[in-house]
């Protein structure tokens, strides 16, 4: 048996609008990486869903991630942890951080990915397969943070 | 123990989410859809989506039960713990509702590529654009909204 933390009400709010964003942020990469991975095997699937994977990661994980890491900083500001040196924060923000330069490579990737099949007729394989892994990493990163943020480790 | 009942709890909502969030990007793709082989590969998504819904609504159910019994703060028997319990309930229903339409769908779409049809067809996109099932889609975003509300709040605890 023991006590759960019970935190002041006034974090709920942002606290509310992190999680949600992590969680669609997930939801979306999962998404993401499937259909790129599907389009890897299936010659006949791969043009409809590059292009899926791709407006997924610019309209679901974009707004997500900036939701999830602009509320971070509000409940981190909130809880007085904006300085903290605790290494549940620490990977927190690692992850968000080098996420968002893997997140600008990946969009960066599917454009250049879109716009080559478009002109090549089922181009931008090569493009779409580093797209695969980028988008990989940053799931398995983030689930990561998931467990740091639920555990706190220190 | 607390921590990774905490942990797998949390997990279990996020592929909930996820599948919640694949299944979405299916039905707003597939709105526009009539071809069968375009929706046939758009359902291949939603392959990826279903054992994680599987394993995401058991999974919180158990562990929020446990994790309620464990910590001595919070009682089973809790408003908030009882309320996101029936909206659970809600979710579920209504979930599996809305996949019964999109299950329609493609198994007619599967039928056609198979008999070698792939022209447009206009029970494929009336099965896609079901209203009843958006209705339901809309019911489980909100249901699944609400938990995490309580779940955040904890009004009363």
């Amino acid at each position: 048996m023991t006590t759960a933390a019970i935190r002041p009400d006034d974090w709920n709010f942002p606290l509310l609008l992190h999680v949600l964003g992590a969680m669609v942020l997930v939801g979306g990469l999962v998404a993401v990486v499937s259909g790129l991975v599907i389009a890897w095997r299936r010659d006949e699937a791969q043009t409809l869903l590059t292009r899926l994977a791709f407006r997924t990661l610019l309209f679901v994980v974009l707004p997500s991630y900036l939701l999830m890491r602009i509320t971070a900083q509000w409940v981190a500001s909130r809880e007085k942890l904006d300085d903290a040196d605790l290494a549940w924060i620490s990977i927190g923000y690692i992850v968000t951080d080098a996420g968002a330069v893997i997140l600008l490579l990946s969009l960066i990737l599917g454009y250049l990915g879109v716009r080559r099949a478009r002109s090549e007729g089922g181009g931008g394989r090569g493009l779409f397969r580093a797209l695969t892994v980028l988008s990989s990493i940053l799931l398995v990163a983030l689930l990561v943070a998931m467990w740091a943020m639920t555990t706190k480790p220190i | 123990m607390y921590d990774w009942l905490l942990f797998f709890h949390v997990a279990a909502a996020f592929a909930l989410v996820s599948a919640i969030v694949v299944f979405s990007v299916v039905s707003i793709a597939g709105w526009r859809a009539d071809r069968p082989s375009t929706a046939v590969s758009l359902f291949r998504l939603s392959k990826v989506a279903t054992p994680l819904v599987i394993a995401g609504s058991l999974l919180t159910l158990i562990l929020g039960i446990w994790l309620a019994i464990y910590l001595d703060a919070y009682q089973v028997w809790d408003g908030w713990i009882l309320a996101s319990l029936a909206i659970w309930a809600i979710a579920q229903w209504s979930g599996k509702q809305s996949g019964r339409d999109y299950t329609r769908a493609q198994q007619l779409a599967t039928r056609l590529v198979d008999e070698g049809k792939d022209e447009p067809s206009a029970e494929l996109r009336s099965l896609l654009q079901s209203r009843h099932g958006l209705m339901l889609q809309l019911i489980t975003y909100a249901a699944v909204l609400a938990i995490l509300v309580l779940m955040v709040y904890k009004p009363g605890a």
